[in-house]
């Protein structure tokens, strides 16, 4: 019953979400450069042969993403030649006619279908514990609005411009089928999902733990530890099968044409720096502003040698190395040790507790979240992969709820740089509002007898992003420091996300730990 | 969830949809010499800002009236200055004398587009709020579901954040207007209505049921004691707030005879461009333009415009009640629509409001009226270029009001308001029953017809013998509907006597 009562109220939400989301969509005028990203993709993959493509090199946006993803482009392409031919023509460099515009964003909306049906698939194994009464209060209904309006997710594919929707689909639908025990289905998808974004390589652990744990050994001991004789060969063989075709399905070709190396060194580009020319805000962020700190303190009280200090800035726009000046720099190699270190408990918690498949969602989390935290080259956009899934263990248990609403905050309002032209600071600002007081409000009347979600440092932390954001968009723009401190908003937006990602990272393996 | 945070995330979703329309083109966009009416607002912004107040409505070598003349009441052009002090402080080059005629810049377009989104926040938005926070006896579901309706209704939405206007203040004073007389406020409402007056003289399609109105409560509570002190004040009120308004003007007699000349210009026609009224329905069978003389033209419309207005009113003046007092707003403005002179298609924005109101009510025939009303500015709207947000909006308002107030299972007739018609039609049919099944299947089609006139205008050419074979045909339809809806309107007011008492109660 509690599955019937929901449906007609999801399915007419889904119906309304393709109807705003096309709204948002169509109504952006600012083409990022992702646009021209995929624009050349279409015109590479429509135009050479399969041995050219890991190679073309005429746009600064090469191929940089695993084979799958470029068969994707290579079938839009031919639904592209309908709309307009000029945009398969590699040379046409920056080229977004109307046609061109309008076909990106309606391949983005129909390829969302997946993320829509991956939410609903989602939402049936929800436990409410005390389903309310009004549609709006089942846990359902609230899950199925926190992943399809999620405003990261909105911003990022509606308006910024990728395919993340259809990637999150693969992999929430990947979630739901472990949910559902069908295993097998469950890892094809994550080894699809692998080939279509190698980003995905983060939650790889938890898969391959959880996998390994809970389905090669068919069989606990009476305590719940390991029974090593339950170990299964067929299961493992099976996977084993699936991962190998899966590779190579989307590998085998470029192996046999030799140019695996070409295609690994597209995909792990290890050139660029620590950071983001906008630090995305995890570990090295605080690690950056604590190093620039005592530059200057130290610089002030003469402890250091101005001399000896370079002028690099860090964030100022352009994507290079550099140097920390007080704290030791950082290698690739540091980052990776890092985050091995981080994810290491929820790993072994895994494996030594497993608690079914919520175990293995929370680990999901803590891994994707700890790569974050530690990885090399982070992009402010994955924090929608630790996001998304902590959604469907938000709306179980109010501890979840309240590391949620932080971690969401923070991490949506890191987004907020992505969006810098005038027309799209009210867009976003209304879109972020509407998602807040959603999450905020809902969860909180979800969990209405089990006392506040927040504590009170918490809510002062929420609530002061909203003089942060006065100053960043409006009153520093005006003064005289815009122009000899351009970067201090990326900066301040940047460190004091970290900290309230940090606090919920930290909160989250506690929670877990108890 | 409370309702509070229910009504911010409405408020959040109203928003959401009219800046994103916003980005889409307006009227008039990149086309020189005469542009649109988002050029008419810049001028406007010029005109009231350099020059004195003495020339604002006169032709004068520095203000040419033939481009982009003054054609609304004070209040606009002193809401003008203000945009123009405003725009002075950001780029004065905006609305420099002369030589910002046909500026064009994205700057100024999001300028522009932010004036009308703070205008409609400062006056529409809170009146459809509280409209909806204080209806009696509904859920707080059903008002949110009002709320939400209201806020969404894509023709205003397309025409003040698409094309281009200042609609949402002159129905948001009405609309407070409204919402004071429910309280018995008789002089904040109509001060408020005369400020919607003196903002867009189109209001004056409301006038006389908001007259009507307050004369029967007068009548009501005894026109030589309570009742006359009543009207005395509520006259006072009227005659001062058009003082006010019209203060810089009053000083010479020659002023408001050409303010008048203005807003009301008679020798223009009977009615101009295709606009879903009886007249230009009626001129694809017979050319009246050039059967009879422009007076005959005067004489006839006001004529019939009257005496499909009347019964209402009349009705409204001797037993005033709320209920009846919104149904009337929607007769009046619904016949001085079909009937009246020089219409303009936006007009029927002001029908549409009041039919907005009764949203809870009737849901099926408001939600088929607002959607009709939306698609008879369809051609208006591909002029502009928005058929995109057009569609969107229209397939959003419908799926949204369909889910909350379930509008195709809800037929019976007591859900459509005509249960006292039926039965006086079965005390000459006794079988009659059939009320329900008829309007749903009469809306299904009409949707149908709808969606197959939109995408035919869209997408094919009209052939050489008929050029605007696809606007008259839009115009057509939406008449033929508008007619159904007058006949249907004045159905509830006037079979309402024998439930009188009962309605009362629901008021």
């Amino acid at each position: 019953e509690k599955k019937d009562e929901g449906r007609p109220g999801k399915s007419s939400n889904m119906l309304r979400v393709v109807v705003k989301k096309t709204v948002i969509n169509c109504s952006s005028c600012h083409h990022s450069t992702d646009f021209e990203v995929h624009r050349n993709w279409l015109a590479i993959t429509h135009n050479l042969p399969v041995s050219q493509w890991y190679y073309e090199a005429t746009s600064e946006w090469t191929l940089d993403y695993p084979p799958f993803f470029a068969w994707l482009e290579y079938a839009l392409s031919h639904v592209a030649k309908y709309f307009d031919q000029e945009m398969l023509v590699i040379q046409n460099l920056n080229y977004s006619s109307q046609a061109t515009v309008f076909f990106q964003r309606l391949s983005v909306i129909f390829t969302d279908i997946l993320f829509v049906y991956a939410a609903h698939e989602c939402c049936k194994y929800v436990n409410g514990k005390r389903p309310g009464k009004e549609l709006l209060e089942k846990p359902m209904f609230v899950l199925a609005v926190l992943l399809l309006w999620n405003f990261g997710l909105l911003i990022v594919d509606h308006i910024h411009f990728q395919y993340n929707g259809f990637l999150f689909g693969l992999m929430l639908l990947s979630v739901a089928r472990l949910f559902q025990k069908r295993h097998l289905e469950g890892a094809l998808l994550f080894a699809v999902l692998l080939h279509f974004k190698h980003i995905y390589i983060y939650v790889a652990p938890a898969y391959c733990v959880y996998l390994l744990r809970s389905y090669c050994f068919t069989a606990n001991r009476a305590d719940g530890s390991l029974k090593w004789s339950s170990f299964s060969f067929l299961r493992i063989t099976l996977l084993g099968l699936i991962v190998c075709l899966v590779s190579a399905l989307s590998l085998g070709p470029f192996a046999v044409l030799g140019q695996l190396p070409q295609v690994i060194s597209r995909l792990f580009p290890f050139k660029r720096g620590l950071c983001h020319a906008y630090w995305a805000p995890n570990f090295w962020a605080l690690y950056n502003a604590v190093d620039k700190t005592l530059a200057v303190v130290g610089i002030k009280y003469k402890f250091l040698d101005p001399e000896k200090i370079s002028k690099a800035s860090m964030t100022g726009g352009l994507v290079q190395e550099f140097q920390h000046t007080v704290l030791p720099s950082v290698t690739p190699l540091a980052t990776l040790i890092c985050t091995f270190i981080s994810i290491l408990p929820s790993v072994f918690c895994l494996w030594f507790k497993p608690q079914g498949p919520r175990g293995f969602l929370q680990c999901l989390i803590l891994c994707a979240l700890s790569s974050f935290m530690f990885g090399w080259h982070v992009h402010e956009k994955a924090i929608l992969l630790a996001i998304l899934p902590l959604s469907l263990l938000a709306v179980e248990s109010p501890k979840r709820a309240g590391i949620y609403l932080i971690l969401t905050t923070t991490g949506h309002f890191s987004l907020f740089p992505l969006l810098f032209t005038p027309p799209e600071i009210t867009t976003k600002i209304l879109l972020m509002l509407l998602f807040t007081v959603y999450s905020f409000s809902s969860l909180r009347a979800l969990f209405r007898r089990e006392g506040p979600l927040l504590n009170w440092l918490e809510t002062i932390y929420l609530i002061a992003l909203v003089p942060l954001e006065i100053f960043c968009e409006i009153v520093f723009p005006l003064t005289p420091w815009n122009l000899k401190f351009p970067f201090i908003p990326l900066l301040l937006t940047s460190v004091y996300c970290a900290l309230g990602i940090t606090y919920a990272w930290l909160k989250l393996y506690v929670s877990k730990a108890e | 969830m409370e309702k509070w945070s229910l009504m911010t995330i409405t408020v959040l979703l109203g928003l959401i949809v009219r800046w994103t329309v916003s980005f889409g083109s307006y009227s008039g966009a990149g086309k020189p010499p005469m542009y649109g009416d988002y050029e008419a607002q810049r001028h406007w912004q010029e005109v009231t800002y350099n020059l004195p107040i003495k020339q604002w409505y006169f032709n004068t070598s520095d203000n040419n009236l033939q481009y982009w003349g003054l054609d609304y009441p004070p209040l606009t052009a002193y809401h003008s200055l203000l945009c123009a002090y405003v725009a002075k402080l950001i780029n004065p080059d905006w609305i420099a004398l002369h030589t910002s005629r046909g500026y064009e810049s994205q700057p100024h377009k999001l300028f522009m587009r932010a004036t009308v989104l703070i205008a409609d926040l400062l006056v529409y938005i809170p009146a459809v709020i509280l409209y909806c926070c204080y209806l009696k006896e509904t859920s707080t579901k059903k008002k949110i579901a009002s709320a939400l309706c209201i806020l969404l209704y894509p023709g205003l939405i397309l025409i003040d954040y698409g094309h281009f206007q200042y609609n949402s203040v002159s129905l948001g004073f009405a609309l407070w207007g409204v919402l004071f007389l429910s309280y018995n406020w008789d002089l904040l409402g109509s001060l408020a209505f005369c400020l919607a007056i003196n903002y867009k003289h189109m209001e004056l399609y409301h006038s006389l049921p908001f007259f009507c109105y307050l004369l029967g409560k007068c009548c009501q509570k005894g026109l030589t004691g309570k009742g006359l002190v009543l009207l005395i004040k509520i006259a006072f009120t009227v005659v001062a707030s058009f003082a006010i308004c019209w203060l810089p003007f009053c000083t010479e007699v020659e002023q408001i005879l050409q303010v008048f000349r203005r807003l009301f210009p008679i020798d223009r026609g009977l009615f101009e461009d295709k606009v879903a009224n009886i007249w230009c329905s009626l001129s694809v069978l017979i050319k009246i333009k050039n059967v009879m003389s422009p007076q005959t033209q005067l004489k006839l419309s006001f004529a019939f415009t009257f005496l499909t207005l009347l019964p209402a009113c009349i009705k409204l003046t001797l037993q005033p009640s709320l209920r009846r007092f919104k149904f009337a707003l929607v007769s009046c403005a619904l016949s001085f629509f079909l009937f009246s002179f020089q219409v303009h298609e936006k007009s029927i924005l002001l029908v549409s409001i009041p039919v907005c109101l009764m949203i809870n009510e009737i849901p099926l025939m408001c939600t088929w009226f607002l959607l009709v009303s939306t698609f008879s500015l369809l051609p208006l709207l591909l002029k502009d270029g928005l058929l995109l947000a057009y569609v969107v909006t229209t397939l959003a308002f419908l799926t949204v009001c369909a889910t909350f107030f379930s509008i195709f299972e809800k037929t019976s007739e007591e859900d459509l308001q005509l249960k006292s018609l039926s039965l006086s039609i079965r005390a000459y049919i006794p079988s009659f029953k059939a009320f329900p099944k008829i309007i749903k299947s009469l809306f299904i089609v009409s949707l149908t017809l709808m969606g197959i006139l939109t995408s035919m205008s869209a997408t094919l050419t009209p052939p050489q013998k008929l050029p605007d074979l696809f606007p008259v045909s839009v115009s057509v339809v939406s008449c033929v509907h508008f007619l159904f809806f007058l006949m249907y309107f004045n159905a509830i007011v006037l079979w309402d006597s024998r439930n009188g008492r009962n309605q009362k109660k629901i008021n």
